[in-house]
């Protein structure tokens, strides 16, 4: 065979891989060489397409030793950072609680253990409802049964048994479309709450932007300097309002906006008149598994790396309610006997769906269900450690 | 250059700007637009096919080529195509080709599990908003090491299923005869290491198959296989860095991240392969319930499809522990430019009539066509209006006062849908029952709360719909 082409790589296989879509090039003749290797390709794998019928063909080859190489770990200067915030606070802090708990501060993305190890933790707080008609999936309400009609009894279960770090109220009797129930109502059930745990407490509105500012305002003044997180700003709320109600009496807020990064954005601006950048936290929205989990991941992604590019007005913790997964029907839905049992079915959806946004850079979680709860914290805890593994295990032949 | 550099005018400047709109487009710049949305080919350039061109070709090819290789296992119709992946994040462009998964079995299984497993593989199917989410490969591992065991599991795999297959065994000698039985339908050989690569590369050569790269946990040692088969003549070659749980998540997660960083970031030209996770590695210590093995395949798996791995092989063939996987894959792998919303308005099912029923939803794309397909299927005539909620879900836009008694009294009187209709009915959302007082209120229509999931809807109209015109 005569030598058409003397290339050295890697530049030989790409031309040949562009020149193959040219039928005038004579592919049967080209030979290439090497320093220590000399080897006849098939028209077919110069091709790089498989025939479709592919013969064994014999290959001659000369003797080649391991090359060796070095992989460079991508190191990178981010201008920007997200800030802290700081979650409930101890009696040294002017609050109530054992522990006040640290998020945000990141300087690279999620769970770059090669670049940089997060500075904190994410947390995962769950869900406390304060209406016992909330209408949960069956494999959740099975672990609250008892105490659905008790709220501070609901938190003391989560603190005490699935070792919740933090707890979010929601209210929803305040809601005018359901028991419009007073704003000192729910001053006493969070003062209840206050006394049955002591770890960081969240507050969740009802999505009424008047009622929930008026339910925060009674809450913020009866907890002042507990920085409790307010759940949620919205841009349709009176901002400057609830802006200085969060500042004066000591908390935090979820500035929440519907995946959309410049409504985050904005709403963030407009926060910044009257509240430090060190007391807002952002949710830019979790969608389910399967029903907007995309759009929810790439927009808290986006929000992410414009922080640690220098974006100013993104650079905040990122919250998930991550317990809409079980929006999906696929998550609760009785489903022929192959896709049995929903009681795993559902807890793996929201699991799923809040380490997909893990991922992504969310700091805090609101979360349901306590196998999720369980399996997400084990998953951070591993993340965090950025360990290599001491020996690495033969998957091949596993004797399963 | 990373495809989210690449603008148009680079590649302008490369075609031969005659404007002859063979492509079908209307000049030169607009084919260059969608060449670098990757919406049209090269090839569709008839006259930069001309030998006069071939350093532009070239040039073309070399911006326009995905960093990471596409790799095809098996043949013809039944082919998959791994990697091809042009981005880090998907919303610099979109990730293209979802990561494939491929179901374990091995050749000291009993007949029974065996078969029962590749049938799982082949005829797992779930209908998600008109698609079908199905799986994709079969995995066959030498758990023996015994050639002729192997030859006979993968002989009877191939028998069994048109799927790719995934041949897995480290002894030469044995996946020369698993070669023997199926080395015909370009299985992708698993794998190449340190010691044995010499004699995978002659059999993946000779069989002209992809191979496996493997190196768990030395990223140097695996680009150096790699680097090492790509100059032996290998061409098709998939990278295995490594999966383990526990412990090794950290680690395993960071790698896959450094790979693809480095091919797409810093065009490495070694690197720039398909990369294989194998969470079956979370099977290597048994725990008591075999259930929690799975749970923790399950995670390990989500977290290696939203962490840029191409394929995966995964032991479970639990319905609840591999759906939650088909659907994040879908999802990451959706084109993230597609808009959240549809258009609102009314759409209309079957052939209805002036008595059919008229329900509501919002202009969520992802709630649109689940109500839509849910509607579909069933076969049902009936008007569904879509009301503007800026993109968000039913139960996120009533909370959210994007859809409230007033916006849907305007949409009802704007999209004229007392016209379409002799009966005044409307069936709302489950999720928006708290409106329905409201509604009934401001526009007259009696209201009907439907059910909390669309799924339910045909049993709800089976069950509730009697229409009175005189209502």
């Amino acid at each position: 065979m005569t030598e058409k082409k003397k290339e050295t790589f890697p530049i030989s296989f790409h031309l040949l891989e562009a020149l193959a879509k040219f039928q005038e090039i004579e592919l049967e003749d080209v030979e290439l060489t090497f320093d220590e290797l000399e080897l006849r390709l098939s028209p077919g794998m110069v091709m790089g397409a498989p025939p479709s019928i592919p013969k064994p063909v014999a290959v001659k080859v000369k003797s080649l030793s391991l090359i060796d190489a070095e992989v460079g770990i991508p190191i990178q200067d981010y201008p920007g950072s997200v800030v802290e915030v700081r979650l409930g606070a101890t009696k040294a802090e002017g609050g109530t609680r054992g522990r006040s708990i640290v998020i945000g501060g990141e300087t690279a993305p999620a769970f770059y253990n090669f670049q940089v190890t997060l500075p904190h933790k994410p947390v995962i707080a769950m869900d406390v409802f304060d209406w016992p008609k909330v209408p949960l999936p069956k494999a959740v309400k099975m672990h609250f049964r008892e105490v659905l009609e008790q709220p501070a009894e609901w938190a003391r279960l989560c603190v005490e048994k699935f070792d919740a770090e933090m707890i979010n109220v929601h209210f929803l009797t305040i809601d005018p479309l359901i028991e419009d129930a007073p704003p000192s109502a729910a001053v006493k059930i969070v003062d209840e709450v206050l006394q049955a745990v002591d770890v960081p407490l969240a507050i969740g509105g009802c999505g009424d932007p008047q009622k929930d500012l008026d339910v925060f305002t009674a809450i913020a003044e009866a907890t002042a300097g507990e920085r409790l997180l307010f759940g949620s700003v919205t841009l349709d709320m009176k901002i400057e309002e609830t802006a200085r109600i969060i500042k004066e009496h000591g908390h935090t807020v979820i500035a929440f906006t519907s995946m959309d990064v410049n409504k985050a954005r904005e709403l963030n601006r407009k926060l910044y008149d009257f509240l430090p950048k060190e007391d807002i936290i952002m949710d830019t929205t979790t969608a389910a598994l399967g029903y907007g989990l995309d759009y929810a991941f790439t927009v808290m992604e986006r929000c992410r790396l414009a922080a640690l590019k220098g974006d100013p007005e993104l650079n905040h913790p990122i919250s998930s309610g991550s317990t809409n997964a079980w929006a999906a029907r696929e998550a609760w839905m009785k489903m022929g006997p192959e896709w049995s049992p929903r009681e795993l079915r559902g807890p793996i959806w929201e699991t799923v769906t809040a380490q997909t946004l893990l991922l992504a850079g969310v700091d805090y979680f609101m979360m349901m269900h306590p196998a999720s709860v369980k399996a997400v914290r084990t998953m951070i805890d591993s993340l965090m450690s950025g360990k290599k593994p001491s020996e690495t295990s033969d998957w091949v032949s596993l004797k399963l | 250059m990373p495809a989210k550099e690449l603008s148009p005018i680079q590649i302008y400047q490369l075609l031969p700007g005659t404007n002859c709109k063979e492509c079908g487009e209307t000049n030169c710049m607009a084919f260059a637009a969608k060449l670098v949305n990757r919406e049209a080919t090269l090839q569709e350039c008839t006259p930069l096919l001309d030998p006069k061109y071939t350093d532009n070709y070239n040039k073309l090819w070399a911006l326009l080529k995905p960093a990471v290789k596409a790799v095809e296992v098996g043949l013809g119709d039944n082919a998959i195509t791994l990697g091809g992946e042009y981005v880090l994040y998907r919303h610099e462009f979109t990730y293209v080709n979802p990561t494939a998964i491929a179901i374990d079995v091995s050749d000291e299984m009993p007949d029974e599990e065996f078969e029962a497993r590749i049938k799982v593989a082949d005829g797992f199917e779930y209908l998600y908003i008109g698609m079908k989410l199905t799986l994709d490969m079969v995995a066959i591992r030498s758990s023996s090491n015994d050639p002729a065991k192997f030859e006979a599991a993968v002989r009877k795999a191939a028998g069994l299923t048109e799927k790719p297959l995934v041949l897995c065994a480290l002894d030469p000698s044995v996946m020369e005869q698993g070669l023997a039985a199926v080395g015909d339908r370009r299985p992708l050989i698993y794998a190449a290491t340190k010691d044995n690569w010499k004699e995978m590369a002659d059999l993946a050569l000779m069989y002209n198959c992809p191979l496996v790269a493997s190196a768990p946990f030395d990223l140097n040692a695996l680009k150096s296989i790699a680097m090492t088969l790509s100059e032996y003549g290998v061409k098709d070659i998939v990278l295995d860095p490594g999966t383990q749980w526990e412990d090794g998540v950290a680690a395993t997660l960071d790698n896959f991240t450094i790979l693809r960083w480095n091919s797409i970031n810093e065009e490495e030209e070694y690197l720039g392969f398909p990369l294989m996770g194998a969470p079956i590695a979370a099977w290597a210590e048994k725990a008591e319930d075999p259930l929690i093995n799975e749970w923790n395949e399950a995670v390990l798996s989500a977290a290696l499809i939203t962490r840029y791995s191409d394929i995966i092989v995964v032991h479970s063939v639990s319905g609840w522990a591999l759906l939650p996987l088909v659907f994040l894959r879908q999802n990451l792998y959706t084109d993230p430019r597609k808009p959240v919303s549809v258009e609102a308005g009314v759409s209309t099912y079957g052939e209805p009539d002036e008595m059919s029923p008229v329900l509501l939803t919002t202009n969520f794309a992802l709630t649109f066509y689940t109500v839509a397909s849910d509607i579909e299927s069933a076969k049902l005539d009936c008007y569904l209006v879509v009301v503007d909620s800026e993109g968000m879900s039913v139960e996120s836009a009533v909370a959210g006062r994007k859809v409230t008694a007033e916006s849907i009294a305007e949409a009802l009187e704007e999209y004229k849908v007392g016209d379409l209709v002799k009966h005044r009915h409307l069936v709302i959302p489950g999720r928006s029952a708290r409106l329905s007082g409201e509604i009934q209120e401001l526009t007259g229509w009696k209201i009907s709360v439907g059910p909390m999931d669309s799924s339910g809807i045909a049993k709800y109209l089976e069950e509730k719909w009697v229409p009175n015109p005189e209502d």
